[in-house]
């Protein structure tokens, strides 16, 4: 048995998400917060995201992931309350509060915690959950990976490239590899859109003229040992390629960004509930799971495009958790929102009708001038894309007549 | 006309540039910095670069930005400058890695902090 | 390495000339195990469905048949002296309609004839209640409890490390290339120098067709055939506890549903004759096997997928193993042709082709320090307990390093020198990068580390040998100009 050591919150996760909670509860009062965080060193994946577009809403400033994340690193040393525990990788998670941590300091300690919150971010989607047939050869490598091989530990992966994927991961990659003289043939998106920033796709693609195919696919890998080409191919609207149309692109390197996956084995550890859609633990508006006490922020929740809604939303969590730790019982009507037209996701999944209340909402598909509707509140949106976050800030007047489902949907829009 | 997409903030606007006589005519954009933005990106386009440079005995390396957008036509030449650069440890975060990158006036800044072992 | 002169010299390092090379190691011999790729395992065998027969699908009378029977007895024994990973599971095959049942029974007394006691006939109710996940409709089954599973390289690890650590020297990167008979054995010329050997044994796999031919023997046709098999999560542990079969084809065992040993499940293989080696999988392989499980276990579901593989067996055109002296020189054996049950019967056929070693003259003497145990340290299998004290040990396996199957940076260390070279070495013996992200978080540490150990540069670095480089080299150079900035910017 390990040794066991009270405290009253750990925040799992160094990254924006735990930075920001951990210290919007120790302004919140906590007096003995554990932050664990697995890399040597604090900020997450922004250690490795040194393009800019960070913090224009948050600060009003565009930075880069690295100077983002110093912000708050910074300010963890005006909170003495808080205990950083670099190199320490969480093995296990109990409902019953019990952290058991191992780094090698300490060997295996396990923390016996108050609260908890959950902010350990997300993993990318490997080639083999998207079943590209063809050979296993070196060479292919998923964006955040080949991210960290060439921003953190300086390597040129490879000199011919092709990128599967057109969200921001994808497209920032695609330039960066360019920067560095890869040869990046083409960036290829499945659906018939892309899901990144309009942005990214002037400063990574237009720029450097790089193609984008849309409606287009993997279809085979070849290569023995190292990749020597992939097989592309258009796709119907069902998504399935079109062979007849197969033609070659020759690489030697595939980078994969075809999704990424909240990381909630230590949530399902604790029998923490899920949402199907988001992957992401069930959350109120105070970012409380499933199983009291145990909070949750940022990727892990749900995959958010801007890293300046994590830490608004971190700060509520760890608003949210003080209060828990301090013992402020909240005694506030629950409902829950009912997804209606062209909704795939909303985070957080319920809400306590009192003050205001930020939320989070994904289309399912692309629209022009709609209407978000949110109980009795109304949004327009100009323009609605799958890929961008819509933030609707929930009004009390918005949700408190209705008994226990609020509908949200988008409606009245035209199809892009 | 020109139709282009604004890269000032996430939104991405979509701004008409329309060149009458001897002025620009810019539609579409949100906020002020958009026009900024059209304009420049017609007549003189402009970006910031983001790279990376190795720090002499450490195996990190060091995450840089130019301090303000460069002619975009100079990015591949202050590659090769940057790719040339050694740093020595400690750096601090905003340090000046090099001054006046490519001949553009623009200085060459730390984004993070690298400590000494 | 110019070793002068050795007893047996082992072409290929798979289940056979690793299963082999532990047996001779019980002898007062000079062995020699050599293998053309980067590792020992990395032919056929890293590809294996792992499944330990229990004997009943073969032919009475075949090799197969007497091996796989004689083999998946010795299993036990061996796992808990080798410290391998196997789990005798049982094995269930089952009948998809009422008229499979006639085939079921006959696969039954083809079972007793070939000295399988063990074989329980089942009803549909019955199979309910062994197996709640099943399909509700499958008309009835065969439980055969001598069955198991293993994870075919781990196993292949352990042989080789055992028979290593019992005096066999093993050369990777070796491969034969010209042989020549001489009056006290032979001349071995490989890409690595040349070798003398007494006794020659060909357990060449793909190639043993090839490597026959080196001593004039063209009487050995081997041919591939491709079996893919698709891997799903390991959350899914314990939707089924027993491999489940259908009934068998003629070409082969069937796709199955798999519990492997780690937990995943694993689906397949497919049966397909391939041309150049080709090792690639396919969507209609993945259709074929998706169609067919699903109407063995109807849950399973693509969106548990994490990844997939294909493998090639060596099959030989006389439809049983060809374990015998060449008819060209008695002292050169031929064990090729080793498709399924090849693993299962591996044990059982060292043994075999040791007697027939013996036949040619060679003295065996059994060793007095002849050491049958070996065990690695695997975090993730520690009570923590154990795991406190290996850390006390060595505090490098307290730096988890692939997060998804908990291995630790002392485990990687370990791997690297217990022979691993490349990445696929390391993953293989330590199962970094076989979980959920595939290598996604844990790869660029794993890179660093084998730089490390094995003083390799960034090109160098290899996912499994000569030409499978992972990276190109360092994006900068490590000559360039030193600049020292004094000023600092204020924002």
């Amino acid at each position: 048995m390990p040794r066991t050591i009270r405290t009253d919150l750990v925040v799992i996760g160094g990254g924006p998400a735990g930075l920001t909670a951990a210290i919007s509860a120790a302004e919140s009062g906590v007096k003995n917060i554990i932050l664990i965080e697995r890399q040597s060193k604090l900020g997450g994946i922004l250690s490795q995201c040194i393009h800019n577009g960070f913090g224009l809403r948050y600060f009003n400033q565009e930075l880069t992931g690295p100077e983002y994340a110093q912000r708050f690193i910074d300010e963890l040393t005006s909170f003495p309350q808080i205990e950083v525990k670099l190199n320490t990788m969480v093995i296990q998670l109990g409902s019953n509060h019990r952290v058991v941590t191992v780094n090698d300091l300490e060997g295996l300690v396990c923390y016996q915690a108050t609260a908890i919150i959950l902010a350990m971010g997300c993993r990318e989607r490997p080639r083999g959950a998207i079943n590209i047939p063809g050979t296993r050869p070196a060479g292919i490598y998923t964006a955040g990976t080949i991210q960290h091989l060439m921003n953190i530990d300086g390597y040129l992966p490879g000199k011919e490239a092709v990128v599967l994927g057109s969200g921001d991961i994808g497209l920032i990659m695609a330039r960066r590899l360019t920067l560095e003289g890869v040869r990046v043939r083409a960036v290829l998106e499945l659906m018939a859109y892309s899901n990144g920033l309009n942005r990214n796709i002037v400063q990574c693609l237009e720029d450097y003229e790089i193609p984008l195919f849309l409606s287009h696919t993997v279809t085979k890998i070849y290569g023995d040992k190292r990749i020597q080409g992939v097989k592309a191919a258009p796709v119907d609207e069902n998504h399935n390629p079109i062979l007849e149309r197969v033609f070659t692109l020759l690489c030697d390197t595939l980078v994969l960004s075809v999704g990424l996956i909240p990381e909630n084995e230590l949530s399902l550890m604790a029998g923490i509930g899920l949402d199907p859609t988001t992957k992401g633990p069930l959350v109120d508006s105070s970012y409380q799971t499933t199983v009291s006490g145990i909070f949750a922020c940022g990727n892990v929740v749900h995959v958010h495009d801007l890293v300046d809604d994590v830490s608004e939303e971190s700060k509520v969590t760890g608003r949210a958790a003080a209060a828990y730790v301090l013992g402020q019982k909240t005694l506030m009507r629950q409902v829950k929102f009912k997804i209606g037209r062209n909704i795939r996701s909303i985070v957080p999944q319920s809400l306590f009708i009192d003050g205001q209340t930020t939320i989070y909402i994904r289309a399912e598909y692309p629209e022009t001038d709609a209407i978000l509707k949110v109980g009795k509140g109304k949004a327009r949106q100009r323009v609605v894309s799958p890929g961008e976050t819509i933030r609707y800030l929930v009004k009390p007047e918005d949700v408190h007549d209705y008994n226990e489902f609020v509908p949200v949907s988008i409606e009245g829009g035209e199809s892009s | 006309m020109t139709e282009l997409t604004c890269i000032v903030c996430p939104i991405g606007c979509r701004i008409r540039v329309n060149e009458e006589f001897e002025t620009l005519n810019i539609t579409g954009n949100r906020c002020p910095r958009g026009a900024v933005y059209a304009k420049n990106e017609i007549i003189a386009p402009k970006r910031i670069l983001t790279a990376v440079v190795k720090v002499a005995g450490i195996n990190e390396m060091l995450s840089v930005k130019t301090s303000e957008d460069i002619p975009k036509e100079k990015i591949f030449t202050a590659m090769q400058e940057i790719k040339k650069i050694i740093v020595d440890h400690p750096v601090k975060i905003g340090q000046v890695i090099k001054r006046n990158l490519v001949g553009t006036n623009v200085d060459l800044v730390a984004t993070k902090n690298i400590s000494s072992p | 390495m110019y070793l002068p002169q050795v007893d047996v010299l082992i072409i290929g390092a798979g289940i056979v000339g690793a299963a082999l090379a532990r047996e001779l190691s019980r002898y007062e011999l000079e062995v020699l195990l050599i293998d053309k790729e980067a590792d020992v395992s990395f032919g056929t065998s890293k590809a294996n469905s792992g499944i330990v027969h229990s004997g009943i699908h073969d032919q009475p009378g075949t090799l197969k048949a007497m091996l796989s029977v004689k083999g998946c007895k010795l299993y036990p024994e061996m796992a808990a002296q080798l410290g391998f990973l196997y789990k005798q599971n049982g094995a269930l095959v089952v009948a998809r309609s009422t008229d499979e049942m006639g085939a079921l029974e006959e696969l039954c007394h083809n079972g007793h004839a070939n000295g399988v006691n063990n074989i329980d006939l089942l009803t549909k109710e019955d199979l309910g209640k062994l197996e709640s996940n099943l399909a509700q409709d499958l008309a009835g089954g065969v439980l055969v409890p001598s069955g198991g599973i293993v994870v075919p390289f781990d196993l292949v690890f352990a042989l080789t490390e055992n028979a290593i650590a019992n005096g066999v020297k093993l050369m990777v990167n070796t491969e034969a290339q010209m042989i020549s008979i001489g009056k006290e054995g032979f001349l071995v010329n490989t890409n690595r120098g040349a070798i003398r050997t007494k006794t020659i044994v060909n357990a060449a796999g793909l190639y043993g067709g090839k490597v026959a031919a080196m001593i004039g023997d063209d009487s050995i046709m081997i041919y591939p055939r491709k079996g893919e098999e698709y891997l799903l999560d390991r959350k899914l542990e314990g939707l089924v506890y027993r491999t489940v079969f259908p009934l068998p084809s003629k070409v082969s065992k069937g796709i199955l549903v798999i519990p492997t040993v780690d937990g995943n499940i694993m689906l397949g293989p497919t049966a397909q004759r391939v041309k150049n080696h080709d090792s690639s999988t396919t969507i209609s392989g993945w259709n074929q096997i998706y169609s067919e499980v699903k109407t063995l276990v109807p849950t399973l579901n693509p969106t548990d997928l994490i990844t997939a593989f294909a493998g090639l067996r060596a099959v030989a055109n006389t439809g049983d193993f060809i374990v015998s002296p060449s008819p060209i020189s008695t002292r050169f054996i031929n064990a090729v042709g080793i498709e399924s049950p090849g693993l299962t019967a591996a044990p059982a056929m060292a043994k075999y082709i040791t007697d027939l070693i013996r036949e040619t003259g060679l003295s065996l003497k059994l060793k007095r320090e002849f050491n049958p145990e070996r065990s690695i340290v695997r975090m993730r299998d520690l009570s923590q307990t154990e795991q406190a004290a290996m850390i006390r040990k060595d505090p490098a396996y307290a730096r988890i390093v692939c997060r998804c199957e908990m291995v630790s940076e002392g485990e990687i260390r370990d791997a690297l020198h217990r022979g691993a070279t490349t990445l696929d070495g390391v993953k293989l013996r330590t199962r970094s990068g076989m979980g959920r992200c595939q290598g996604g978080f844990c790869t660029p540490k794993i890179i660093r580390i084998i730089s490390e150990e094995l003083g390799l540069a960034p090109d160098e670095i290899t996912k499994k040998g000569l030409g499978s480089q992972l990276l190109y080299g360092w994006l900068r150079d490590e000559t360039g100009s030193c600049i020292r900035e004094e000023e600092e910017l204020h924002a």
